[in-house]
C-alpha cells in the first residue's frame, strides 16, 4: 500500500509538478481548440461534397480519400507527415504537422458523420425550402446543415471526445502537451506520480463529456430506463 | 524539388527490398495484436454488460465507474501507465502485454456501454413475457433479450473495434515492434523515407478491408430509430 502511495499518489511530487502539468494541460486545450474547428470545417466540407458531387470520378476519388484516412492509424499519419516531409526538403514545425495530420484524419471521420446527418434530412424539407424561393446554397446553409447537425449531435460529441484524447499522440513528436510533460517529469523525478496526475487531469476534463454522451446515446437507442 | 529525389526518398526499390521483411514482421505483430485485442475486449465487455443487467447495485457501481474511466482516458495514457508506472509497484509487463491489456480494457468499456444500451432498448415486456413462460433469467437473456439487442449494436460495435485495432500503432510508443515502430527504425537506419512509405502502405493493406467490412455492416444492420 505504501508503495502505491509513494509511487502513484505522491503528494509532495504532485505539488512540485502541478505547475508544469497545468501548462501541459493548457497546451492540450489549445491544441484541441485548434484541431477541432479545423476538423469540423474540413469534415463539413467532405460531408457536403459527398451529397452534392454528381460526377462519378469525383465521387470515387472522395470515397477513396475518406476510406484511406479512415484506415490509416492517426499516429502513422502523424509520424509520416512529421518525419517524411523533411525528405521532401520541407521542415514542418511540429504544430503544423500535428494540425495537418489531425485535419486529414478528422475530415474523414467528421465527414462521414455529417454525410449521415445530411442524408437524414427529409427531402420534403429541401423541396419546401426551395419552393419558398431559397437558392440551393441557402437551403443547404439554413435548412439542411442545421437539421443535420442536430440529428448527429451524439456522434459529433463522441468524435470530439476522441479528438481530444488523440491530442496525446502529439507527444510522439515531442510536443509539450499534458502527456509529454508528465512523461518528462516522470523521468526527472524517477517516480510515475506525474503520469497518474496527468491521468487524473484527463479524467476531470473528459469524464463530464463522456457522461453527457451516455445520456444522449441512451436517448437515441430509445431506452426508457 | 525534382521527381527523382521524390522517388529516391519515398519509392526506393533497393531500400524497400532490404527492409521489406522487417515491415512484414511488424504487420504480423499488428494483426496478431489487433485480433487478440478485439476478442478479449468484446468478450470482457459483453460479460460486463450481462453482469450489469443483473442489477446488483454495488457491482453496477464498479462497472459504470470502470466504463466511464476507460472511455474518458486516452488509450495512450493507459498504455503508459501500465508500461512505465506499474513497474514501480513491481508489476512489469512486456510492451505487447501492456498494449494488449490497455486496448482490451478500453475496448471492453466501450463494448459494455454499447451492449448495455442495446439491452436497455429491448422493451421490458419482452423479458417479462419470457420469464412468465417459465424461462430462467439467463435463458430469457440468452434467447430473448440478447438476440434483439445484438442487431442494434452490430454497427457501433464494429466501428469501435475498428478504431481500437487501429490504436495498435500506439504500441510503437512503448517500443512494441509492430509495423509503425519497425518502419520508423528502418527509416532511421537507412536515412530514407521509403520504409515509412512501406509501413503506411502496410497499414492500409491491413485496415482498408476492415474499414470496408465496417461500411458493409453499417448498411446491413442499419439502426432502426
Amino acid at each position: 500500500m505504501d508503495e502505491i502511495f509513494k509511487n502513484f499518489f505522491n503528494f509532495p511530487i504532485y505539488i512540485e509538478v502541478a505547475p508544469y502539468l497545468l501548462k501541459g494541460l493548457l497546451n492540450t486545450l489549445l491544441l484541441s481548440a485548434l484541431v477541432i474547428p479545423f476538423g469540423l470545417a474540413a469534415g463539413l466540407l467532405v460531408g457536403v461534397l459527398s451529397i452534392t458531387l454528381k460526377n462519378r470520378w469525383a465521387r470515387a476519388l472522395l470515397a477513396i480519400y475518406i476510406d484511406v484516412f479512415r484506415a490509416l492509424p492517426p499516429l502513422v499519419l502523424l509520424i509520416f507527415i512529421y518525419y517524411g516531409t523533411p525528405f521532401l526538403g520541407w521542415e514542418l514545425p511540429k504544430l503544423l504537422a500535428v494540425v495537418i495530420g489531425f485535419m486529414l484524419n478528422n475530415s474523414s471521420y467528421y465527414g462521414e458523420i455529417f454525410r449521415a446527418g445530411l442524408e437524414s434530412v427529409p427531402n420534403g424539407q429541401i423541396e419546401a425550402a426551395r419552393s419558398t424561393g431559397l437558392s440551393a446554397t441557402q437551403t443547404l446553409i439554413h435548412i439542411q446543415i442545421p437539421q443535420a447537425t442536430r440529428n448527429v449531435m451524439p456522434d459529433l460529441i463522441s468524435n470530439t471526445i476522441e479528438v481530444i484524447k488523440l491530442t496525446t499522440l502529439a507527444s510522439a513528436v515531442a510536443m509539450p502537451e499534458l502527456l509529454r510533460v508528465a512523461r518528462d517529469a516522470q523521468s526527472l523525478f524517477y517516480n510515475p506520480s506525474p503520469i497518474v496526475l496527468a491521468a487524473i487531469f484527463y479524467l476531470l476534463l473528459l469524464w463530464p463529456l463522456v457522461r453527457l454522451l451516455s445520456r444522449f446515446e441512451h436517448k437515441k437507442m430509445g431506452g426508457g430506463h | 524539388m525534382d521527381l527523382n529525389a521524390l522517388v529516391f526518398s519515398f519509392f526506393n526499390l533497393e531500400i524497400a527490398w532490404e527492409y521489406l521483411p522487417d515491415i512484414l514482421k511488424g504487420m504480423v505483430v499488428t494483426i496478431e495484436l489487433g485480433l487478440v485485442v478485439a476478442i478479449t475486449g468484446l468478450v470482457f465487455g459483453m460479460a460486463l454488460a450481462v453482469l450489469r443487467a443483473l442489477q446488483v447495485r454495488p457491482l453496477n457501481f464498479f462497472i459504470i465507474c470502470f466504463a466511464d474511466i476507460m472511455r474518458a482516458l486516452p488509450p495512450l495514457v493507459v498504455i503508459m501507465m501500465l508500461f512505465f508506472a506499474f513497474p514501480y509497484i513491481q508489476i512489469s509487463m512486456s510492451a505487447f502485454t501492456a498494449t494488449w491489456l490497455a486496448l482490451s480494457l478500453v475496448l471492453a468499456a466501450f463494448v459494455e456501454e454499447i451492449c448495455w444500451a442495446g439491452i436497455v432498448s429491448v422493451p421490458k415486456g419482452q423479458s417479462e413475457a419470457a420469464r412468465s413462460t417459465g424461462l430462467s433469467w439467463l435463458q430469457s437473456m440468452l434467447y430473448v433479450v440478447l438476440p434483439q439487442a445484438v442487431r442494434l449494436t452490430v454497427a457501433p460495435l464494429t466501428n469501435r473495434v475498428i478504431a481500437i485495432t487501429k490504436s495498435t500503432a500506439l504500441g510503437s510508443v512503448v517500443g512494441l515492434s509492430e509495423v509503425l515502430n519497425n518502419s520508423q527504425s528502418a527509416m532511421s537506419n537507412s536515412g530514407n523515407a521509403t520504409p515509412l512509405m512501406l509501413g503506411a502502405i502496410g497499414c492500409l493493406l491491413i485496415f482498408i478491408p476492415v474499414v470496408l467490412l465496417g461500411r458493409w455492416t453499417e448498411t446491413r444492420f442499419r439502426w432502426k430509430q
